[in-house]
């Protein structure tokens, strides 16, 4: 972690499309009078998924809109560091970098975002197309190592694999989430192990 | 009341005290950084803790109450203990953390002295460190032109972010990032819009928010301190003056619960800066139209010439807002010795006198936080009196106040239903017109404060009027005595206004007020005006009148002069200032008035002596045993004038009956920062002036 600031270049205004904007709208009235500043996470979420992060301005509208000083909601896009202060890739991966993936060798898919992506974190490439963060963890050790990518999770990476599915993101295509490798969610590789005379 | 047991002591506190407080009311000292009386608890330092007995580790004493403790297995009281090896430890443990990341600059820091963490450092820490780390460091923040900032001294105890939020009412500050990466800083480094915010360098335990006017300027030890009064507006805030040789360094607040709480506004803590320029300190006599330095012989003898010299009916006198009692009294005896009638101590023409109760604060300042309803008429108390204002917030914030305005609205910090700019309404709500009329009817402590705005007006007397008709209509006048409530106010912004119209400084029988001197000047009929400290009326209409001023700052009055006699500033003289609460409080003297300066009194005395008519006091002890023979309650110091009871003759004649005007009503004060003398030779306030008044008002042109 280190300290979190704007992006140098930002966009004067923000605006949310007329589909979030109701959607926004469905989501304040769910919050009593006078308690609308209940809404401002989930506002900010919906923000950076239009618009893949959070710029200035859309913090200034979230803070008008929800009645809320802009320090308020600046303290909450500072705090939680999925929310990005700065443009990232349109593929933005997120590499969890805990213990036990990297025990599994989440350092060797570091090693393929730093030689395809850049040395920096956070740092987009020239195509726009992706850009790399390491993270903590992701809540999926059982199938270490995995990167994350918009609100999908590639498991049971290696660096062939790994290669493989940023090749898929760069061909445009939309890969199968989950894990990498024969295996059905977290269930063992290759076939259940136990129960097996159980017919299914 | 709970009964706790604190290091073997019984004591029987309130169930709300925090174990923070119990232990203090047993006497047992806590460390703290987090912890303030007046704000809300956050709980983050974490130096307060103390061993509850039963509880499996420390808990921070401050965030639980006494009343949530569990009693012991045979009922015994909770048992608290805050001086065993494990407290000993774990605070030791705490401000190691607290150490990690803090510089060891205290050498080069402002704080150093009178810093929190220093001393706690070296009562509660442990005497060496034992990491090599690195330490973080954080960038400055800007703040403002009065707060300076050295964030990585900060330590998070958020009690400035809980401060602007709370007390002033402004959100502003905040706290960015988390955990080692946590910052304080105002959104995108803006300025504080607040005229408290300087408190927040008062709060601050470290060196990270300090003065940025005084900074580098002083040790606490070398500074000589002097309780006193603050002049800057009617509240009479207890101030505390620091001050080196014969310079006025700082100011800060006094803990007075009934006045000022321990705040004070921008203004009265930053304007000492004035005390040092644009001086009177030698008298000046206007020679073939230009100024010319004199002696005290020939300034006085010129000034007694003409007061024997000319017909009483052709002289009159102006006082000022930031003069004391004393020279008020001195300068209403001489003239009175004279003759002369035209006297008047209401530089802005407000219609005031009669009653004292139709010119005070009868609610108190405290009083405002019994209030549930409060109309404010013709009045920006956050400019005219920000520590009333502040106190409306406090009593919005803690039970529902319904706060409704007539006048031109501002933000107040807390939400005001504005009735519009027109004062007839005062008429319709007093007939039970309105939905206000009901708020203020089902009230059980409803307000009325008059602004000097409104009484400024030609048909202030009126409007007065009208107030206190409605305060007699709506029930806000109750019973007499320490248990009544008067609900009938009237918020001045003079500090000397309230004590020069108790000592009768008003136009006597068949004398001018302030708008029939300068009327009298242009036409002729007034030859000579003596101005004490008066710089807030139209200098352009005194004509060709002989233009006396006495008092500290060369502004519109010491322009106009024909002669200047120099005196003391509110720092540099003994005197009594009456609150607007009635309050009589007694300023000391921090320093001696510069140059040939001197204190007013004496200056007046001294023109009688030279006149052939001396004042029959020769020291401040006689001046001021003369003040209590004329008027008594001269002699109670730090009360305030209290509930009158519903006594109709009273009442009756508060204001006079008369047209109400349409129309608006423009605020007296344009610019907060700078309203008087004093405050217009400071460059912090100029600069304040700049940032807080200016710009914004050519940002909102564009």
């Amino acid at each position: 972690m280190s300290v979190r600031r704007y992006g140098p270049v930002q966009p004067k205004t923000f605006a949310f499309t007329a589909e979030n904007l109701a959607w926004c709208d469905k989501l304040i009235a769910r919050y009593p009078e006078g308690r609308q500043a209940s809404a401002v996470i989930p506002m900010l979420w919906k923000a950076q998924e239009q618009d893949g992060w959070i710029s200035e301005a859309c913090v200034r509208w979230i803070s008008e809109h929800l009645g809320m000083p802009y320090i308020r909601v600046y303290e909450i896009v500072t705090f939680y560091t999925m929310f990005h202060m700065a443009p990232v890739g349109r593929t933005h991966v997120q590499v969890c970098g805990t213990t036990p993936c990297m025990l599994r060798g989440a350092g060797d898919l570091i090693a393929v975002c730093k030689s395809r992506m850049g040395n920096v974190a956070k740092q987009v490439t020239e195509d726009g197309q992706f850009s790399w963060e390491e993270v903590e963890c992701l809540g999926a050790c059982v199938n270490a190592p995995l990167v994350q990518i918009f609100s999908d999770t590639y498991e049971d990476l290696d660096t062939n694999s790994f290669n493989a599915l940023l090749d898929a993101f760069a061909r445009g295509e939309s890969p199968k989430p989950g894990p990498q490798i024969a295996r059905t969610f977290s269930a063992p590789e290759g076939g259940p192990l136990t129960l097996t005379e159980v017919e299914s | 009341m709970t009964k706790v047991i604190v290091d073997g002591t019984e004591v029987d506190v309130p169930g709300d005290f925090s174990l923070l407080q119990a232990c203090e009311a047993a006497g047992a000292e806590i460390p703290r950084f987090c912890f303030h009386e007046r704000l809300s608890i956050a709980g983050n330092c974490r130096m307060c803790l103390i061993e509850v007995k039963g509880a499996p580790k420390p808990v921070a004493s401050c965030a639980q109450q006494v009343r949530d403790q569990r009693p012991g297995p045979n009922g015994e009281p909770p048992v608290l203990i805050t001086n065993s090896a494990v407290i000993k430890k774990a605070r030791e443990g705490v401000m190691e953390f607290l150490l990690l990341n803090h510089p060891l600059d205290c050498p080069i820091c402002d704080q150093g002295g009178e810093c929190d963490l220093q001393d706690q450092a070296m009562g509660y820490g442990r005497d060496d460190a034992r990491t090599k780390e690195f330490r973080r460091a954080v960038t400055d923040k800007y703040m403002g032109p009065l707060v300076k900032t050295v964030m990585t001294r900060c330590i998070q105890c958020t009690r400035c972010v809980r401060f602007v939020a709370e007390v002033a009412g402004v959100e502003e500050i905040g706290a960015s990032g988390r955990g080692e990466d946590m910052e304080i800083t105002t959104y995108l480094e803006k300025s504080l819009t607040s005229e408290l915010s300087a408190n927040i360098i008062d709060l601050c335990p470290v060196g990270a928010l300090t003065s940025k006017p005084y900074a580098f300027n002083a040790r606490p030890w070398e500074l000589r301190k002097t309780e006193s009064i603050d002049a800057m507006d009617a509240i009479g805030s207890n101030i505390r003056i620091d001050a080196r040789g014969p310079e006025v360094l700082r100011v800060l607040p006094r803990v007075n619960d009934d006045v000022n709480e321990e705040w004070i506004s921008d203004k009265t803590r930053f304007v000492v800066d004035g005390l040092g320029r644009q001086r009177l300190d030698k008298p000046y006599i206007r020679r073939d139209g230009k100024l010319q330095p004199a002696t005290w012989d020939e300034a006085l003898a010129v000034v007694a010439d003409k007061l024997k010299s000319t017909a009483p009916a052709k002289i009159a006198a102006i006082t000022g807002d930031l003069v004391s009692v004393e020279p008020v009294k001195a300068l209403k005896d001489l003239l009175a010795s004279f003759g002369v009638a035209s006297l008047d101590c209401r530089q802005d023409g407000a219609k005031l006198g009669g009653p004292r109760t139709s010119y005070l604060f009868n609610s108190t300042i405290a009083g405002i936080e019994d209030a549930d309803a409060i109309l404010l008429v013709g009045t920006n108390p956050r400019w005219e009196a920000p520590l009333v204002n502040s106190r409306i917030r406090k009593a919005w914030l803690r039970h529902p106040v319904a706060v409704a305005r007539i006048g031109a609205p501002t933000d107040l910090t807390y939400p005001v239903s504005e009735l519009g700019e027109d004062f007839g309404v005062l008429g319709k709500l007093a007939a039970g017109e309105g939905d206000f009329a009901e708020a203020l009817k089902n009230a059980k402590h409803p307000m009325v404060i008059v602004g000097q705005s409104a009484l400024a007006r030609a048909d202030g007397a009126a409007i007065l009027a009208a107030a206190a008709k409605l305060a007699a209509a709506t029930g806000m006048i109750g019973p007499e005595g320490a248990e009544g409530w008067c609900g009938f106010n009237v918020l001045h912004d003079a500090a000397g206004r309230v004590g020069a119209l108790d000592a009768g400084f008003l136009p006597a029988e068949g004398g001018r007020d302030v708008a029939g001197i300068l009327d009298g000047a242009a036409k002729g009929d007034v030859e000579v005006v003596w101005l004490l400290g008066a710089d807030e009326i139209d200098t352009a209409k005194l004509g060709n009148a002989f233009v006396i001023y006495q008092g500290s700052h060369g502004d519109a009055g010491a322009h106009r002069a024909n002669v200047i006699l120099p005196g003391a500033a509110y720092t540099e003289e003994p005197g009594l200032f009456v609150n607007t609460e009635g309050r009589v409080q007694k300023a000391e003297r921090a320093v001696f008035p510069p140059g040939e300066a001197r204190e007013n009194w004496k200056i007046i005395r001294a023109v009688s002596g030279a006149a052939g008519k001396p004042l029959p006091y020769d020291d401040l002890t006689a001046l001021r045993a003369a003040l209590t023979a004329a008027v008594p309650h001269f002699g109670t110091l730090d009360t305030p004038a209290g509930s009158p009871g519903a006594d109709t003759a009273l009442w009756s004649g508060v204001g006079a009956a008369g047209e109400i005007a349409a129309g608006p009503v423009a605020y007296k004060i344009k610019d907060f920062y700078l309203t008087n003398p004093i405050a217009r030779a400071s460059k912090t306030m100029a600069e304040c002036s700049r940032e807080f008044i200016a710009v914004p008002a050519l940002q909102a042109a564009e």
